[in-house]
């Protein structure tokens, strides 16, 4: 006696319904929409792959990669070498005080992205800002109006996503030390392996495939920064497109110049940055796990 | 060699400690500027100078910012709709993404290979690509402007389906299922009353996680919500931040409010969210 098994697709249907309607149709759509001209959702004129041609002579849309890849290299080589130094230094053995350590360098990831933006708007003002006030006051001939948010306007969001994001990375880094076996570390100790050796070839191929991990989310995530430069700069792009990043001009033509279609080539092509990116990623780590 | 370690652990401990203090400043910025008025704000970096204790002028200190917003501003409003949104979202997608995890970690049946793989590809799809097509669909459903509409696509993450599949491949023995299924007990109640009891870890991050992903969301309120009666905190208080955009003070104490029940309910769930955050990364 065989009875069909309903059970499993009870269990899924929630799943399977709201995917199907609000993921795998507007992916199909969004394909045909990325060939289209749109006047709002109502409004459409078909113009086959005029969109990809036109944005690939877009400067906007080449502004808007340019600041991102900017944006992205800053939490690569700043915020992820910050997050794995504190990791480093709260997994000193015998440190007292680590849960309340890791606890204050956490509590910014809690804050969500608009409400940095909120923020770090007034401590990057001009005149009246926290931070330039304090580099005024240490440095000597440090402008008090200097202009953050006009003219160094990624540095600016490098810095408050830097505040941010750090410590979140730094529970990963953090989890992942503390799996390194002692046992390696101590007979390295005992054959006179100095910190930076002991780091290099023990610590660092040990927490590879989750450093590789923190990478990839922080660049994919990285890549699709919107509000915290769109509400820092009083939704815009800032002047001169200082701010403007690829999800941000996605915005910006599909929802305030109503060009949906535009907008999907955009996500297309962003789409197709990202699963690059993660490809390389794999590549990389692949390569290393060999040697 | 014991004098090595003592410089060593005492640099360790500055160098927290100096970034420790670096990254309370701007909390300790923000609580300072939301006490004062618009006056004082340009005036000190933190409280307000004075003749009292400390050097600080407590009776300069005041509360005017919050009853002005609570007030005139009627930011309250506003808090309630994100408590209303984050919390049906967060218990809703808990819900349907361990049912989802449950299917695909214990249960056996034909199609099981392919609907993983198909939660394993929809890891890969990134948010903004669904804005533009997402926003037509819900024009042509009827549900721009509704709550209905801002959470019904978000209600069922793959990466929730594919955390709960991880958690109840390891953290549920099949033979327990089979044990109870014999003692004549229903899918259902096998499912709420012997699974989910054992993967609450899980449910615990992931409840956090869904609340602070809707409560800190603002691009598809702001798309797909346009009466300012519904909007959520994050919407609501950039749109005042475009309105008294230079009344720093008052911003910051809109920030403080929007901020505040978040970092709450962390410190309830703390233990909890820190382990179902890193468990999945460290054991895969």
């Amino acid at each position: 006696m065989k009875r069909l098994n309903l059970a499993p697709w009870l269990f899924l249907t929630p799943f399977l319904f709201l995917f199907s309607l609000f993921t795998v149709w507007p992916l199909i759509n969004s394909m045909f929409l990325s060939m289209q001209q749109t006047y709002g959702p109502g409004r459409t004129e078909w113009v086959g792959l005029h969109n990809f041609k036109f944005l690939l002579t877009d400067p906007l849309f080449w502004k808007a990669t340019a600041n991102t890849v900017k944006f992205a290299a800053g939490s690569l080589f700043i915020q992820l070498p910050v997050a794995l130094g504190l990791a480093l230094l709260l997994n000193r053995p015998a440190l007292k005080g680590r849960a309340y350590f890791r606890l204050i360098f956490f509590a910014p990831s809690l804050v969500g992205m608009p409400f940095v933006a909120m923020l770090f708007a007034p401590i990057f003002a001009r005149h009246t800002g926290l931070l330039n006030k304090t580099l005024n006051y240490f440095i000597s001939g440090w402008p008090i109006d200097f202009a953050w948010t006009q003219n160094y306007v990624m540095s600016a969001l490098i810095i408050a996503a830097l505040w941010m994001s750090a410590g979140f990375n730094m529970v990963y880094f953090l989890a992942a030390l503390q799996n390194v076996s002692r046992d390696l570390i101590e007979a390295a100790e005992i054959d006179g392996a100095g910190a930076w050796h002991k780091f290099w070839h023990i610590t660092l191929p040990e927490i590879l495939p989750i450093a590789g991990f923190v990478t990839l989310l922080s660049v994919i995530g990285s890549f699709q920064l919107f509000e915290l430069s769109y509400i820092m700069l009083n939704d815009s792009a800032g002047p001169d497109n200082r701010g403007l990043t690829i999800v941000m001009y996605l915005y910006q033509t599909g929802f305030e110049a109503g060009d949906l279609g535009y907008a999907s080539s955009i996500g297309w092509v962003l789409a197709l940055m990202l699963i690059t990116i993660a490809l390389i990623q794999r590549r990389i780590l692949k390569r290393h796990e060999e040697h | 060699m014991q004098n090595r370690k003592a410089a060593a652990n005492a640099i360790v401990y500055t160098l927290l400690v100096v970034f420790a203090i670096i990254t309370l400043i701007p909390f300790a910025h923000m609580l300072a500027g939301a006490l004062k008025t618009k006056f004082d704000y340009a005036a000190t970096l933190f409280l307000p100078e004075g003749d009292g204790f400390l050097g600080i002028g407590w009776d300069r200190i005041t509360l005017d910012n919050f009853r002005r917003l609570f007030g005139e501003l009627k930011i309250g409003r506003a808090m309630l709709n994100s408590l209303f949104l984050a919390s049906v979202h967060a218990i809703l997608t808990v819900l349907f993404c361990s049912m989802g995890g449950y299917a695909l970690a214990k249960l056996r049946f034909k199609g099981r290979e392919f609907v993983t793989t198909l939660v394993l590809t929809a890891l890969i799809i990134p948010g903004p690509l669904l804005l533009a097509p997402g926003f037509k669909l819900l024009y042509q459903l009827g549900l721009l402007n509704t709550y209905t509409g801002l959470l019904l696509p978000g209600l069922t993450p793959a990466f929730g389906v594919f955390l709960f599949r991880q958690a109840m491949l390891n953290g549920v023995p099949g033979e327990l299922i089979e044990a109870a299924r014999i003692d004549g007990a229903g899918e259902a109640r096998i499912f709420f009353e012997l699974v989910l009891p054992l993967v609450r870890p899980m449910m615990g991050a992931f409840l956090m996680i869904s609340f602070m992903g809707t409560w800190n969301n603002f691009i598809s309120p702001q798309i797909i919500l346009q009466s300012p009666d519904l909007h959520p905190l994050s919407v609501a208080l950039n749109n005042l931040k475009g309105l008294y955009g230079t009344d720093y003070a008052l911003i910051m104490a809109g920030t403080i409010v929007s901020i505040s029940p978040v970092m709450c309910i962390f410190l309830l769930l703390q233990r909890e969210f820190i382990a179902g955050l890193t468990g999945g990364a460290v054991k895969g």
